[in-house]
C-alpha cells in the first residue's frame, strides 16, 4: 500500500504543477480547453490524494510498523479510533491530510461555485493546485509519511496519551479544516486580482467559503481549549502559548475581513483593505504551521524541530511578495467608491471593528514573536507571557465587545439622534440597570464588570432586534408570533444568523469574567482528611480523600484518587481524578505518566481535581483543587456560535440580483477610466 | 481619521506599556551568570531561565510540596528551589523554563516551572 501511496504523492505534485500552468493559461487565454483541463485537474487531485490518505489508514490499520510513520504514531493496543487519529497525530501525516482537504475543498469550489462567477475559477485553480503542491512537497521531500524502515519493529510506540482523548480526535481536523479553508477565499481574491474583476462578484462568491473557514477556526480553537481544559490537568483553557496564539491569529483577521466585506458590498469602500486582509488571513495560517513546526519559537506543544520549517518560510516569502506584487500592480483599479461621512453611521464602527481587530491581532503577533524580536534589536531574548496579552487584548476585547451592540444597528452613513434613541435606549438602560446591581454586589473585578455590563447591552440589542422583526411581521402580514419569528430568520439568515453568532460570542465573553473569580488549593491530605474552599459565588466546599487505588487498563496502569465533595455541607458526589502510565503491548511504560482531571461542570461553576501523585507509595495524596466559575459558557457559546453560522451557510439564500447589479454599475462605470476594456 | 488614529495610538500604547510592565528576560544559566556578574541588582530582576536538568538531582519534600533540583547549560549551573506541583513531563534530563529570582545565596526561587517535551504530539526517540 505504501508504494501506491507514494505513488499517488508523485502523481499529485505533477498534477498540482499540470494544474497551476492551465489555470493560469486558461484564465489568461480564454481558452476553453485549457480552462475544462484546470477544474478535471482539481478533481483528479482530490481523488489521488484520497487514494494516498486511504493508503496511509490502511498501514494505520493493519499495524504495519514497517512503515516509519506507523511505528512512530501508533502500537498494536491501540483503540481503533486513535488509530485513524493518527492519521494527522504526527508530522507527515498532518502535511499529507492538509494537501487532502484542501483538494476537496478546491475540487468543492470548483464544483459549486455559480455560473456567473466562473470567469474566477480557472485562476482559483491554479492558486489552489499550487498550494496543494506545496504541501505535497513538503510531504515527499521532507516528511515522507509512506518512508519505510529498513527493519521490522515488533510494535509501535504508540500515540501521545495526551492525544488519546475524543477532543483531540476532533480539535486538529477542525482547526485544520478553519486554516485550510481559507485558502479559497483567498484564491478567489487572487484571481479577481489577475482577471481585473474588482467589483464584487468575487466577494458574493466566496461569501459562503469566508463564513465556513470562520465557523470552523471558531470550533477548531473551542475544541482545543476544551482539550487543554481535560487533558493538560493546569486547570485553564486557555494559556497564549505560540501555537494557541497561531491559530488566534487567523481568527482575528478574517472575523475583520467577514465584517468589511459587507462594508464593500454596501458602500464600495474597504476594497484594497479587504484584498489585503484576505491575504494576510492566508499568511497567517501558513505562518501558523510555520512557528508550530520550525522551533523557532519556544512552546510547550512545539512539534519536534525539522527541516520543514525552512519550506514554509520560503513559501511564505515568496508567496507574500508575489502577493504583494499583484496588488500594488491593480492598485488603482481597487480604488474606493464613497468616502466615511461621519464617525457616528454602520461604516465607522466597523472600521473600528477592522482597526481594532487587526491591532489585536497583531499585539497577539507582536507577543508571540517577541523573543526574537527582542533578541535581534537588543541581543537578550525578553519574553512577554499572559499578563502582557491579558493587559492589551482585555481592553481591545471590551472595545469589540461594545462594537458587537453598536455596529449592527446604527445607520448608514450617519446616524441621526433619532436613530440613536430608538435602538439604544432600552439596551443603554438595561446595561445601566446591570451594573448598578454589580455594584450593588460589590463586584471585586473592574474588568469583569464591564464585560457583564456590555455582555447585557449587546444581549439587549439582539433580543430587541429579534423582539421588533417578529412583531413586525405580525402586524404585518397576519403571522402569529411562532410563524413571524421562524420566517424572520429564515428570509433574512446572513443577518438573524449572523445576531445568532454574536449571542454566542456575548457568551464567550461571559464566560471569560468567570476566570477572574478562580480558586486555587493544593493539598496533601490522608485518608479521611479533608480541606475546605470558598467559591466565588461564597459557597463552602469540603473536599475529603477517599483513599488512592490502582489498576491495569487497556494500554496503561492507573493509580486513581478519590475525593468526597459536600457544597456547604451537602454530599455531592466523589470525584476521581487519575494518573495514567502509559505501557506498550509488552507492559513496557512508553511516555511520561500523564494526569486525568477530575471534572464536575455545572452551569456555575466547575470543580476540578489534580491528583498529583501519592506520598511515597502510601495512599497519601498530593491535590490540586481549582473552583472554575462559569467555565460550561465557553463550550455552551461555542454551540450557540455554530447553530448561528449553520443557520447563515444552509444553502440559498445568496445575493440579490439587485445587488448584484450595483456592485456592476459601479463597477463598470470606473473601468474606462482606469484605461482598462472589458 | 482621527478616531482611527486614536485607536491605533491606544493600540500602541497598550502594547508598548504592557511589554514594559510585563516583559521578562529569558536567559540561560551562562548568561544569568554574566549579567550577575556585571550588575548585582539583576537579582531583584525577575528572569525566565531556560536549561536541562542536572539528571539525579531532583528531591521532592512532598510534605512541604517542594522541588530542588540543579539546572546547567554546560557551563553555569544553579539550584533551583521549586514549590508547588510539577508537571508530568517534568522528570530528569528534561528541558525546562523556570520563571523567579535569583537569591543573593545563588539559588534560583522559582514561582514557574515548565517541562519542554518535544514529545507533546512527537514519540519520544529512544536513546
Amino acid at each position: 500500500m505504501t508504494v501506491l501511496g507514494q505513488l499517488a504523492l508523485w502523481l499529485a505534485l505533477l498534477l498540482g504543477v499540470w494544474g497551476a500552468v492551465v489555470g493560469y493559461l486558461g484564465g489568461r487565454r480564454g481558452d476553453l480547453a485549457l480552462i475544462q483541463s484546470a477544474r478535471r485537474t482539481s478533481y483528479a487531485l482530490a481523488g489521488i490524494l484520497t487514494v494516498a490518505v486511504v493508503a496511509l489508514l490502511t498501514a494505520l490499520v493493519k499495524n504495519d510498523f514497517n512503515v516509519a510513520y506507523v511505528a512512530s504514531y501508533s502500537s498494536r493496543n491501540l483503540p481503533l479510533a486513535y488509530k485513524l487519529s493518527a492519521l494527522y497525530g504526527g508530522q507527515s501525516g498532518s502535511l499529507l491530510f492538509w494537501a487532502f482537504v484542501l483538494s476537496l475543498f478546491a475540487a468543492a469550489a470548483q464544483w459549486l461555485t455559480a455560473r456567473r462567477y466562473a470567469y474566477l475559477l480557472p485562476y482559483a485553480a491554479a492558486v489552489t493546485s499550487v498550494v496543494t503542491a506545496f504541501f505535497v512537497a513538503v510531504a515527499l521531500f521532507a516528511a515522507n509519511p509512506f518512508e519505510r524502515l529498513d527493519f521490522i519493529p515488533m510494535d509501535g510506540r504508540g500515540l501521545n496519551p495526551q492525544l488519546q482523548n475524543p477532543g483531540m480526535v476532533i480539535h486538529p481536523p477542525m482547526l485544520y479544516l478553519g486554516y485550510i479553508s481559507i485558502t479559497i477565499p483567498f484564491a478567489f481574491a487572487v484571481a479577481a486580482l489577475f482577471t481585473r474583476r474588482l467589483d464584487v462578484g468575487w466577494l458574493h462568491a466566496i461569501r459562503k467559503w469566508t463564513l465556513l473557514s470562520w465557523v470552523f477556526l471558531s470550533v477548531g480553537i473551542t475544541l482545543g481549549m476544551w482539550w487543554a481544559y481535560v487533558e493538560l490537568g493546569w486547570g485553564g483553557y486557555w494559556a497564549w502559548d505560540p501555537v494557541e496564539n497561531a491559530s488566534f491569529l487567523p481568527w482575528l483577521t478574517m472575523t475583520a475581513f467577514l465584517h468589511s466585506v459587507m462594508i464593500q458590498e454596501k458602500r464600495g469602500m474597504l476594497k484594497r483593505w479587504n484584498v489585503i486582509l484576505v491575504g494576510v488571513s492566508f499568511a497567517l495560517s501558513i505562518f501558523g504551521t510555520f512557528i508550530t513546526r520550525s522551533g523557532i519559537i519556544s512552546s510547550v506543544h512545539s512539534f519536534t524541530q525539522s527541516s520543514v520549517g525552512y519550506f514554509f518560510l520560503a513559501f511564505l516569502i515568496s508567496g507574500g511578495l508575489f502577493m504583494a506584487w499583484l496588488t500594488w500592480s491593480r492598485w488603482e483599479l481597487l480604488q474606493t467608491e464613497a468616502r466615511l461621512e461621519s464617525a457616528v453611521s454602520r461604516e465607522a464602527s466597523f472600521f473600528f471593528n477592522n482597526l481594532l481587530l487587526v491591532g489585536m491581532a497583531f499585539s497577539v503577533l507582536w507577543g508571540t514573536m517577541f523573543p526574537i524580536i527582542s533578541e535581534l534589536v537588543r541581543g537578550t531574548q525578553v519574553t512577554v507571557g499572559p499578563p502582557f496579552f491579558n493587559q492589551v487584548n482585555i481592553p481591545i476585547g471590551l472595545a469589540l465587545l461594545a462594537l458587537t451592540g453598536i455596529g449592527p444597528l446604527i445607520a448608514w452613513r450617519r446616524a441621526s439622534p433619532q436613530n440613536l434613541q430608538r435602538h439604544f435606549l432600552v439596551p443603554v438602560a438595561l446595561a445601566a440597570l446591570v451594573a448598578l446591581g454589580l455594584v450593588a454586589i460589590r463586584l471585586s473585578d473592574f474588568y469583569a464588570g464591564v464585560a457583564l455590563t456590555l455582555a447585557a447591552f449587546v444581549t439587549g440589542t439582539i433580543v430587541q432586534e429579534f423582539v421588533r422583526g417578529t412583531g413586525a411581521r405580525h402586524r404585518l402580514h397576519g403571522e402569529n408570533y411562532a410563524l413571524a419569528f421562524a420566517r424572520l430568520v429564515g428570509r433574512n439568515r446572513r443577518r438573524y444568523g449572523g445576531y445568532i453568532v454574536h449571542l454566542g460570542i456575548v457568551t464567550y465573553f461571559v464566560a471569560f469574567t468567570g476566570q477572574a473569580f478562580n480558586q486555587n488549593l493544593e493539598a496533601s491530605l490522608k485518608p479521611g482528611e479533608s480541606v475546605t474552599m470558598r467559591s466565588a459565588y461564597g459557597d463552602e466546599y469540603t473536599f475529603t480523600h477517599v483513599g488512592v487505588s490502582q489498576y491495569e487498563a487497556l494500554n496503561r496502569f492507573v493509580s486513581a484518587a478519590s475525593v468526597d465533595v459536600a457544597r456547604n455541607g451537602q454530599r455531592v458526589g466523589v470525584l476521581t481524578s487519575e494518573k495514567r502510565q502509559h505501557v506498550d503491548s509488552f507492559g513496557r511504560p512508553s511516555f511520561e505518566p500523564s494526569t486525568e482531571a477530575a471534572i464536575r461542570s455545572t452551569l456555575r461553576e466547575d470543580l476540578y481535581v489534580i491528583y498529583a501523585g501519592a506520598v511515597n507509595g502510601t495512599e497519601e495524596a498530593v491535590y490540586r483543587f481549582t473552583i472554575n466559575p462559569l467555565v460550561a459558557w465557553v463550550w455552551i457559546g461555542g454551540a450557540i456560535l455554530v447553530f448561528g453560522g449553520m443557520i447563515t451557510l444552509w444553502p440559498g439564500g445568496g445575493p440579490s440580483e439587485r445587488s448584484i447589479q450595483r456592485g456592476m454599475e459601479g463597477y463598470q462605470a470606473k473601468l474606462p477610466a482606469a484605461g482598462v476594456g472589458v | 481619521m482621527l478616531a482611527g488614529v486614536l485607536v491605533v495610538g491606544t493600540v500602541g500604547f497598550l502594547m508598548a506599556t504592557g511589554i514594559k510592565e510585563t516583559g521578562v528576560y529569558y536567559v540561560t544559566p551562562s548568561e544569568l551568570a554574566a549579567k550577575v556578574s556585571a550588575d548585582a541588582s539583576f537579582h531583584d530582576v525577575g528572569v525566565k531561565m531556560g536549561a536541562k536538568v542536572v539528571p539525579g538531582t531532583i528531591q521532592r519534600d512532598v510534605a512541604t510540596q517542594t522541588i530542588t533540583f540543579d539546572v546547567t547549560d554546560g557551563q553555569a549551573t544553579y539550584p533551583v528551589v521549586y514549590r508547588g506541583l510539577a508537571p508530568d513531563t517534568f522528570t530528569d534530563d528534561v528541558e525546562v523554563v523556570v520563571e523567579g529570582r535569583l537569591q543573593p545565596d545563588g539559588t534560583f526561587r522559582a514561582t514557574t516551572l515548565l517541562a519542554k517535551c518535544g514529545s507533546r504530539y512527537e514519540a519520544v526517540p529512544e536513546a
